[in-house]
């Protein structure tokens, strides 16, 4: 199978916010081993908006783990704005993901004994941030949201599609270079689904760089590009667009017949 | 779009044009709407099989219009039609055919063919998306059409995706 991929330089080229180079990963289970992500290339430039899709197993967690530096790689080469990672220590790696990498979960992982706002301005404080800054960012955010009223609830006080808001605007206090999303949206329902898809559009806009996992289409077809992996290799790498050829598209799709 | 003229005549008598708003005021901006011309059409076969009656109103500073009004022939026939279960979606058939037999054709790829397929559903579904954020939030009817699309595509990908891992 052909692996389309940009990557034939020996460093990465200055658009790429995140360069992955012959990247693998086995997982070892008692001792079976797992070959979760099989020779990955992959190059997403700045300002781009990537999504990854495919089965359940295919290696999309395990993939978007590698990029941001939760799991380490058995091999291949991982540059996040320029510089290289992959080889860095654990504490390089916290205080990378702090300042450069944002992640998001299906699940929240707000911690439960902590105001809505302290658990996204702690974040910032770790990150050396002032105070007064820490909580003017959290309540820019908030407000962008549409949780300004959220502020002093606990985790256990909000509904799903709230606790998500609260967790993006943690991963993006800290203004990262990279936004990485594991199905962000999987435990929503769709109309929450929808409004977090246009807060992250909206994000994208202004230049955030986003890698998202997900198997929903709807959900992948907000992307500019979307990957598609398969038993830990890229199978298909496309832009998505306005649908082309012959049919008539999403006329097509729409026609009731009577 | 024959029956769901009955069904709107089955409301109230009508005009042609009249019904042509009765449907884009249902269905959205989404629902690739019938041009006057199809709907005209539609209702002269109707009144020929019985099933309407127009009646010719004139006006004073422009040409007659025909007034449709629906039979008994013509409610008989739409509780035949909401009372029919209706047929249930299809796999892609021609998209199948060719999986099936492209091997050893030298003509297409098996992989090539699932990962054009894939590509051009997203793009579809992206345009969805998009009709849907342009669409009237208050319109239900609308907002349900283009959800239910979006369900029989990522049904389509899903399968697509089991075409893929069986295949390979
Ligand atoms: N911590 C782990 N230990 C052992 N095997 C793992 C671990 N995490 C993932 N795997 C295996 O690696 C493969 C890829 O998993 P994952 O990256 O979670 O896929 P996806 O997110 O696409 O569902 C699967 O076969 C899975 O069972
Ligand atoms: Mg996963």
């Amino acid at each position: 199978m052909s692996r389309p991929g940009p990557s034939v330089a020996a460093v990465p080229p200055p658009d790429a916010m995140l360069w992955v180079k012959d990247l693998v990963k086995v997982h070892r289970a008692q001792g079976v081993p797992s070959h979760a992500v099989r020779h990955v290339d992959l190059q997403v430039d700045r300002g781009e908006f990537v999504a990854v899709m495919g089965p359940s197993g295919a290696g999309k967690s395990t993939l978007l783990h590698l990029l941001g530096g939760l799991d380490r790689p058995d091999s291949g080469e991982i540059w996040l704005d320029g510089r290289r990672v992959d080889g860095l220590p654990e504490s390089r790696w916290a205080v990378l993901r702090r300042r450069s990498v944002g992640f998001v979960f299906q699940f929240s992982n707000l911690v439960a004994n902590m105001t809505a706002a302290d658990n996204v301005e702690l974040p910032a404080l770790l990150a050396g941030i002032p105070p007064r800054q820490a909580r003017a960012r959290r309540e820019e955010l908030f407000a962008e949201l549409g949780i300004e009223d959220k502020a002093g609830s606990t985790p256990a006080g909000l509904a799903g599609g709230e606790q998500q808001r609260v967790a993006l605007a943690r991963a993006l206090v800290n203004e990262p270079g990279l936004l990485l999303a594991d199905e962000p949206t999987g435990s929503l329902d769709s109309r929450n689904t929808r409004d977090v898809l246009r807060l992250l559009s909206r994000f994208h806009e202004r230049g955030q760089t986003i890698v998202l996992v997900t198997h929903d289409a709807r959900v992948a077809s907000t992307a500019d590009r979307v990957i598609s992996l398969f038993d830990g290799e890229i199978a298909d790498d496309t832009a998505v667009g306005p649908p082309s050829g012959t049919s008539n598209g999403v006329a097509d799709v729409l026609r009731l017949e009577s | 779009m024959r029956l769901a003229l009955l069904a709107l005549l089955a409301k109230e008598p009508a005009h042609g044009y009249e019904l042509k708003q009765a449907l884009e005021q249902t269905f959205g901006a989404a629902y690739p709407q019938p041009n006057i011309g199809q709907i005209y059409v539609t209702l002269g076969r109707l009144e020929q099989n019985g099933l309407i009656q127009g009646q010719d109103v004139s006006q004073s500073s422009r040409p007659n219009k025909r007034v449709y009004e629906i039979t008994e022939a013509g409610r008989a026939a739409l509780a035949g039609w909401f009372d029919e279960p209706t047929e249930g979606p299809r796999v892609r058939d021609d998209f199948f055919t060719k999986l099936a037999l492209a091997p050893g054709t030298g003509a297409a790829d098996r992989v090539a063919l699932i990962n054009k397929q894939r590509r051009h559903y997203l793009n579809i579904m992206r345009g969805l998306s998009r009709l849907a954020a342009a669409e009237d939030r208050d319109n239900r009817i609308a907002h349900l059409l283009i959800e239910g699309a979006m369900l029989h595509l990522q049904a389509d990908l899903d399968w697509l995706e089991r075409c893929q891992e069986e295949l390979e």
